[in-house]
C-alpha cells in the first residue's frame, strides 16, 4: 500500500485561533475565532462549519455570527458529548480546525424588501443570530421585523445583552416566552407557538425564518400556515447527524437532499413532501 | 472503430500467468460452498470456475473505496497534518457487469462535487477487466431486471467466453496495451462478433428474473411506496446487522473516527464504512432520530436503491447482483420485496 500526499483533500483543516471564550449558560459556551491563514470566513448566515479537534473528531457548528463582522466568527457550542466537551476545554491561544463553510445558508438576497418573522427555540437562537444580526446591520433593506423567541427557562436565554437590545429598537418588533418562568421573569410564559397568533403581518410579504429542536418545526409551521404565510415562504433550518459535511457519508439524507449540501436551510415547500424532513 | 480479440482457451493459462508476473492481479477466488472472494492471485488455478460463480461476498467496491481509510495524519500537539491517500496499482480480474455497474455508481458519487480526491485517484490506479456470465448466478440474481446483465464500460478488456475462445472487447488504451504486450491474442473477425450476438441473443430468455416490470414502472413502484405495509413487516424481521449495506456494491456510507497513537500527539483520521442500518446513524445531539425504527431503516435502504438516486443520478443504484439478499440472516430478500410492493399496490 503506498501513501500519497494530498493538498487538495477536502479533509484538510484551516487553522483558527481563539480569541475569547465566554460562558453562557450551563451547557454552552461562546467562542469567538479567527483563521490563520485567511482574512476572513466568507460565509453566508446559516452555514455551519465542521469543527476539528485533532485526536477527538469533528463536529458541524453553525457560525452565529453576520457575515458584515468581518475578520473573525463566532461560534455557541452546547456540551453533548466528546468532540463538543472537547470544544470546551478550549482556552484563548489555542488553535482549532475549522473545515467550511459548508450548506446553503439562508437565502438572504430573497428575503431582501420582505418583511420578516423570525421563530427561534432554544439553542436555534445560535444559527438564527447570523440572520438577525445581518438584517439589523442591514436594516434598510428590509421591511418589518418580528422576532420571536421561546426557550426552556430564563436562565437558558442566550446572547442575553444582545435579545435585549433588540427588544429595545423601534425598528424590531420582539416577544418571548419560556416554558418555565423564574420569580424574577415578567414576561409571557408557554410554548412559543402561541406568541403566532398575536403577531400583526401581511402574509402575502412575510417571510417567516423559523429555527429550533425537531418538535418545534411541526407545531410552528402549523401555525404559520394559518396566519396564510405561503409555503415556499417559510424557511427552516434543518439538523441532521453528519460526519463529512461535503455529501458523500450519507449520515444526513434527507430524502432526495443531503442536508450538508442542499441544506441545512430549506424552505418548506421544498422538503414537506420528503420523508422523516419534520 | 470497436477493437475486438480472440483468445483460445489453451492461451488462457499463459495470458493469466503473464498478467501476474507484470501486475499484482486480483480475480475470484473460492474460499467456501458458494463463497467466493476477491483476492490476490498468483497462478490462474485459484481463479474461481465461472461455471460456479457467484457474486463475490464484498464486491470489488473495497479496491476503491476500501472498508478503512486514513484520510489525515496529524501531530495534535503542535497542530501539523498532512492529508493522504492510500492505493495499489491493482489489476481486478473477472469483474461482473452487475460489478461493473456498482463501481459506475460510485464513481459518479464521488466525483461529485466537492470531489472525492482519495477515491477519485485510486479509482485510476485499478485496471479493470471485466466477463461476461451466460447464466443467472442463483435465485438471488436480478441483474436483468436492472439491465445490467450486459456490458455497458466500465472496463478496460472485456472477455465473453463463446465456447473455445474469449472474445475480448478492448475498451481503454490501457486494456489495449495489456494485449499487445501480452502477444497471445488474435485478431477477431466478423464471424466472432456475430458469434456474440447470437450467445447474447440467447441469453436474453435466461435471465428471467420473473418480475415484469419495466423501468419506468419500478421507478412509479418505488416513487409512491412510502405507507407500504411491506416496510413494517421488514422491520419486524430485520436484525439490524448491516450485513445487506456492507455487501452492497453501492453502498458508501462511511462514519469519520480519530484515533491518537501511545505518544498522545501523533494520530490518524480515518473514515470507516458505516450502515444506515445501524440505530444512531441518523441520531442527533437532542436525542432525536430520524429514523428511529427498523422499517423506517429497511425503507431507507430501499429508496435509496430505487428512488432518491434516480433524482439525483438518473439510475438506479440497485446493480442486480443479489448480495443483500444473500447476506442476510432475515432472510430479506430483495426480489420478495419488489413483488411484495406489487402485489400490495395490486390490493392482494
Ligand atoms: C448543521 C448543524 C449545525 C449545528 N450547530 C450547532 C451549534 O451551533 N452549536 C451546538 O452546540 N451544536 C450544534 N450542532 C450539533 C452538534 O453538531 C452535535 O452536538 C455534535 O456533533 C455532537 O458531537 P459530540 O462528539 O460532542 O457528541 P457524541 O459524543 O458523538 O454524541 C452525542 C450525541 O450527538 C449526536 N451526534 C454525534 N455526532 C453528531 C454529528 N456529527 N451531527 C449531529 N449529531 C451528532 C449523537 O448521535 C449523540 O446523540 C449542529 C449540528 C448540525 C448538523
Ligand atoms: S442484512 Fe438483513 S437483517 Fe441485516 S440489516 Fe440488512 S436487512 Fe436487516
Ligand atoms: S454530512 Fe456527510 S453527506 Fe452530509
Amino acid at each position: 500500500m503506498k501513501r500519497l500526499q494530498l493538498v487538495d483533500s477536502p479533509y484538510l483543516v484551516k487553522e483558527a485561533k481563539v480569541c475569547e471564550v465566554r460562558q453562557m449558560t450551563e451547557h454552552e459556551k461562546y467562542f469567538k475565532l479567527m483563521l490563520r491563514d485567511e482574512p476572513d470566513l466568507d460565509h453566508e448566515p446559516g452555514q455551519f462549519v465542521m469543527v476539528s479537534i485533532f485526536g477527538v473528531g469533528e463536529a458541524p457548528i453553525s457560525i452565529c455570527s453576520s457575515p458584515t463582522k468581518k475578520g473573525y466568527f463566532e461560534l455557541v457550542v452546547r456540551k453533548v458529548g466528546k468532540v463538543t466537551s472537547a470544544i470546551h476545554r478550549l482556552e484563548v491561544g489555542d488553535t482549532v480546525g475549522i473545515r467550511g463553510p459548508f450548506g446553503r445558508g439562508f437565502p438572504v438576497r430573497i428575503l431582501e424588501g420582505n418583511d420578516l418573522l423570525f421563530v427561534a427555540g432554544g439553542l436555534g437562537l445560535v444559527p438564527l443570530r447570523s440572520l438577525v444580526d445581518f438584517v439589523i446591520d442591514n436594516r434598510r433593506d428590509f421591511g418589518r421585523v418580528h422576532i420571536l423567541l421561546g426557550c426552556r427557562s430564563p436562565k437558558d436565554i442566550l446572547f442575553k445583552d444582545e435579545v435585549e437590545s433588540w427588544a429595545r429598537r423601534i425598528d424590531v418588533d420582539f416577544s418571548c416566552t419560556v416554558d418555565r418562568a423564574d420569580p424574577d421573569w415578567k414576561g409571557n410564559v408557554g410554548l412559543i407557538t402561541s406568541l403566532i397568533p398575536g403577531v400583526d403581518l401581511d402574509p402575502t410579504r412575510t417571510f417567516a425564518v423559523v429555527v429550533g429542536p425537531p418538535i418545534m418545526y411541526r407545531f410552528v409551521i402549523k401555525e404559520l400556515l394559518k396566519k396564510g404565510i405561503p409555503e415556499k415562504q417559510i424557511i427552516v433550518s434543518l439538523e441532521r447527524h453528519m460526519k463529512c459535511g461535503i455529501g458523500k457519508c450519507g449520515h444526513c439524507q434527507i430524502g432526495n437532499y443531503y442536508c450538508c449540501q442542499d441544506g441545512p436551510v430549506f424552505s418548506y415547500d421544498e422538503i414537506k413532501d420528503n420523508l422523516e424532513a419534520l | 472503430m470497436d477493437q475486438y480479440y480472440r483468445l483460445n482457451k489453451t492461451e488462457c493459462r499463459e495470458f493469466v500467468g503473464a498478467l501476474t508476473s507484470r501486475y499484482q492481479v486480483v480475480a475470484p477466488v473460492k474460499r467456501g460452498e458458494k463463497s467466493f472472494v476477491f483476492a490476490r492471485i498468483s497462478s490462474p488455478d485459484e481463479i474461481a470456475s465461472p461455471e460456479e460463480y457467484i457474486p463475490t461476498i464484498i464486491p470489488p467496491k473495497k479496491y476503491f473505496f476500501p472498508q478503512r481509510e486514513t484520510i489525515l495524519e496529524y501531530d495534535a500537539v503542535a497542530q501539523r497534518q498532512k492529508a493522504v491517500m492510500e492505493y495499489e496499482k491493482v489489476v481486478i480480474f473477472g469483474v461482473r457487469t452487475c460489478d461493473l455497474a456498482g463501481i459506475q455508481c460510485l464513481n459518479m458519487v464521488f466525483s461529485e462535487r466537492p470531489r472525492d480526491v482519495n477515491y477519485l485517484i485510486r479509482k485510476n490506479k485499478l485496471i479493470i477487466i471485466g466477463m461476461e456470465c451466460w447464466d443467472y448466478c442463483d435465485e438471488h440474481a436480478l441483474c436483468a431486471l436492472m439491465d445490467n446483465h450486459l456490458p455497458k464500460g466500465g472496463y478496460d478488456l472485456f472477455f465473453s467466453d463463446l465456447g473455445d475462445y474469449h472474445l475480448i472487447h478492448v475498451n481503454t488504451e490501457v486494456g489495449e496495451e495489456i494485449v499487445r504486450s501480452i502477444g497471445v491474442f488474435t485478431e477477431a473477425t466478423g464471424e466472432d462478433l456475430k458469434r456474440l450476438q447470437e450467445f447474447r441473443e440467447k441469453k436474453r430468455s435466461a435471465f428471467d428474473t420473473g418480475i415484469d416490470l419495466s423501468h419506468p414502472e419500478l421507478m412509479d413502484l418505488f416513487a409512491n411506496c412510502e405507507d407500504a405495509r411491506v416496510w413494517e413487516e421488514l422491520g419486524e424481521r430485520c436484525l439490524s446487522c448491516g450485513n445487506c449495506t456492507t455487501v452492497c456494491p453501492t453502498c458508501y456510507c462511511f462514519d469519520v473516527i480519530d484515533e491518537i497513537n501511545l505518544d498522545l500527539r501523533t494520530g490518524e483520521r480515518f473514515r470507516i464504512w458505516d450502515s444506515c442500518q445501524n440505530e444512531d446513524f441518523a441520531k442527533v445531539a437532542g436525542g432525536e432520530s430520524f429514523r428511529e425504527e427498523r422499517s423506517g431503516r429497511q425503507r431507507h435502504r430501499y429508496l435509496r436503491k430505487f428512488k432518491y438516486p434516480l433524482a439525483k443520478y438518473s439510475r438506479f443504484f440497485c446493480t442486480g447482483c443479489g448480495r443483500c439478499s444473500r447476506a442476510c440472516m432475515a432472510q430479506i430478500h430483495i426480489k420478495e420485496t419488489i413483488k411484495a410492493l406489487i402485489a400490495e399496490r395490486a390490493g392482494v
